[in-house]
């Protein structure tokens, strides 16, 4: 059976072509990839950022914040999983939201280390010269902790990107993972090698592409020293 | 004119930094607060931009209370500058300075024209506009710092230890090109150093603080050096007041005597071979050094540094005369001309003449 399968695979015009028990077309697997791991990092830092100008505000809060989201990193995203499918089902909103949360234990640290890193001295003048609350907030802490913070979201972003794969285990959302599982199932080694190295150059290109951000963002800091 | 009266800040936990604080800072008037640390000073300055709300008192601005008007509205009418600048890193020296008028809604070209006019007075290339804070030197970070809170022209600038954190030479020359500035804009200021040469040197009035916040003396310069208030003011100024005292007197009641100059190959007169030392000056004038009039060939001996006559102050010339070994000041005009000759015992004849002149004027 499985040397059928892999003669009928060879037989295919392309590696990019995927046999027919892969739901998803290659282009497919590469949407639902970005759009759960990004997505995921992005309402992550929707998060993070309110919640970590508040630990930075309030220090004595960060440690029990900290303690949290490291704590709900290291809940199994199959518990996740199975205490949410009875809420939002087999769904891409499934691998989502364990995914969201797991940023978390980078995203509230990086947000932190950033405002912290924002000079005291900085601030007092900001301050002296008349800034508002939001003003100083939007115009000088988050500029100044934005290499920082920049450096949290690529570790965030590559690390959903492989974290997904996970979501294979509950239907089709698991992105490149959809091909690991269906590799094993099938003894179908070319699927878990393409999936592999997808996973492995989408992940390069995606910091590569976060580092570019990085670059446009803060001109400042490239002669300052090179972040991560 | 900045009015404290009997302004006092009491943290929670009791500590007192500043004690029923009354002084004046008066328009147009550089007013420097100095102190040892913990003397309240750098709280007495961030009362003023309210960074820092008093427990008791209230400050005045032209006669009126600063908690009349909306906070932001009073810091953007303050300039503010403290040590290591606290330039924004992420923006550039034009955009540093140009902070408080687009704050105040100027538009982004106006701004940067008034950034590059500021960059012009406090001495800084025109080519540093697009750079950023850290690829500039402390002395020229501290400049901008200087022009970002000139720049919405403020009547008030706070400066807290502006020059602290540079190098002595780096520091003379910033505090020399701060009095020119001061000269031009004419602002009022309150200055705070703990540096109490400083304070003399930049000072129109000083307020000496101590420990606790308590005001120890509020004067001018010269009178501190003359008539410290008590103890602490004493030893706060240290030991050689007396001589930097003589910063304030003018040397124009020196008699300098031009008989002991002469030219290269004039030949002395009798009276002239009476005298102890010779200043042997070149054809326009300049002094080349000493010579002794019965050894005419030996090599002069240098005169160590000259002091600009009627100009310099005493101690310019007292200190010319304790350098050189003959104990001769050299007077110059100008252009670097010899003008005469001092000893230092007319120096010190001088500055007996001014003690009893000053005592005169007391009683």
């Amino acid at each position: 059976m499985s040397a059928l399968i892999s003669t009928s695979a060879m037989s295919q015009t392309s590696v990019f072509d995927l046999p027919s028990y892969v739901q998803s077309s290659y282009l497919g697997l590469i949407r639902t990839q970005l759009v759960v791991s990004l997505g995921a990092t992005l309402a992550g830092l929707v998060i993070a950022l309110p919640l970590g100008q508040l630990c930075s505000r309030l220090p004595k809060l960060y440690p029990a914040t900290l303690g949290v989201v490291t704590l709900i990193y290291a809940i199994p995203s199959i518990a996740l999983f199975v205490l949410l499918i009875d809420i939002t089902g087999t769904s891409e909103t499934t691998v989502f939201i364990p995914l969201t949360l797991y940023t978390l234990a980078i995203l509230v640290p990086g947000v932190v280390d950033g405002i912290r890193s924002v000079p005291r001295n900085v601030l007092d003048a900001a301050d002296g010269m008349g800034y508002g609350r939001v003003r100083r907030y939007l115009a000088v802490e988050l500029p100044i902790a934005l290499p920082t913070l920049m450096a949290a979201i690529r570790v965030a972003a590559v690390s959903s990107l492989s974290l997904m794969s996970i979501g294979a285990t509950i239907g089709n959302f698991g992105g490149f993972g959809d091909l690991f599982l269906l590799g094993l199932k099938f003894f179908d080694n070319r699927l878990i090698w393409l999936g592999l190295i997808s996973l492995l150059v989408l992940s390069v290109l995606c910091d590569l592409l976060l580092r570019g951000v990085q670059r446009l963002l803060t001109p400042w800091a490239r002669s300052l020293r090179s972040f991560g | 004119m900045i009015t404290f009266e009997s302004v006092s800040k009491k943290y929670p936990d009791g500590t007192e930094a500043v004690a029923g604080l009354s002084i004046e800072a008066p328009d147009a008037a550089i007013t420097v607060l100095v102190g040892p640390s913990g003397c309240g000073k750098t709280t007495t300055l961030r009362m003023t931009n309210r960074l820092v709300e008093p427990s008791g008192g209230r400050i005045l601005i032209d006669g009126s209370d600063i908690r009349d008007r909306p906070v932001a509205q009073l810091r953007r009418g303050i300039g503010y500058v403290i040590q290591h600048a606290g330039l924004f890193p992420h923006r550039t020296v034009a955009d540093n300075i140009a902070t408080v008028p687009r704050l105040l809604g100027t538009d982004r070209r106006a701004a940067r024209k008034r950034a590059q006019e500021l960059m012009e007075l406090v001495g800084l290339d025109s080519a540093l506009a697009d750079r950023y804070p850290h690829q500039l030197s402390g002395g020229q970070q501290q400049r901008v710092g200087v022009a970002r809170a000139l720049a919405a022209d403020p009547a008030i600038l706070l400066m807290d230890e502006p020059f602290s954190a540079v190098d002595p030479i780096v520091r003379k020359s910033l505090q020399e090109q701060f009095l020119q500035i001061q000269a031009e804009v004419g602002k009022t200021i309150l200055f705070v150093t703990h540096d109490v040469d400083e304070a003399i040197r930049i000072g129109d009035r000083i307020a000496v603080l101590r420990e606790g916040g308590h005001l120890a003396q509020f004067a001018t310069p010269r009178e501190l050096l003359e008539r410290p208030a008590d103890a602490f003011v004493e030893q706060f100024l240290g030991l050689d007041r007396g001589i930097r005292r003589l910063t304030f007197i003018p040397s124009t009641g020196l008699g300098l005597r031009a008989d002991a100059l002469v030219k290269k190959g004039v030949e002395l007169s009798a009276a002239q071979l009476e005298l102890p030392w010779l200043l042997l000056v070149d054809e326009p004038g300049a002094p080349i050094g000493w010579i002794e009039p019965r050894r005419p060939n030996e090599p002069p001996i240098p005169i160590g540094h000259a002091f600009i006559a009627h100009t310099d102050s005493l101690r310019a010339a007292l200190d010319a005369a304790v350098l050189c070994p003959t104990g001769w000041a050299v007077g110059v005009d100008a252009e670097g001309r010899a003008v005469g000759v001092v000893s230092q015992e007319e120096i010190a004849a001088a500055i007996r003449a001014e003690h009893r002149d000053s005592l005169e004027a007391v009683r």
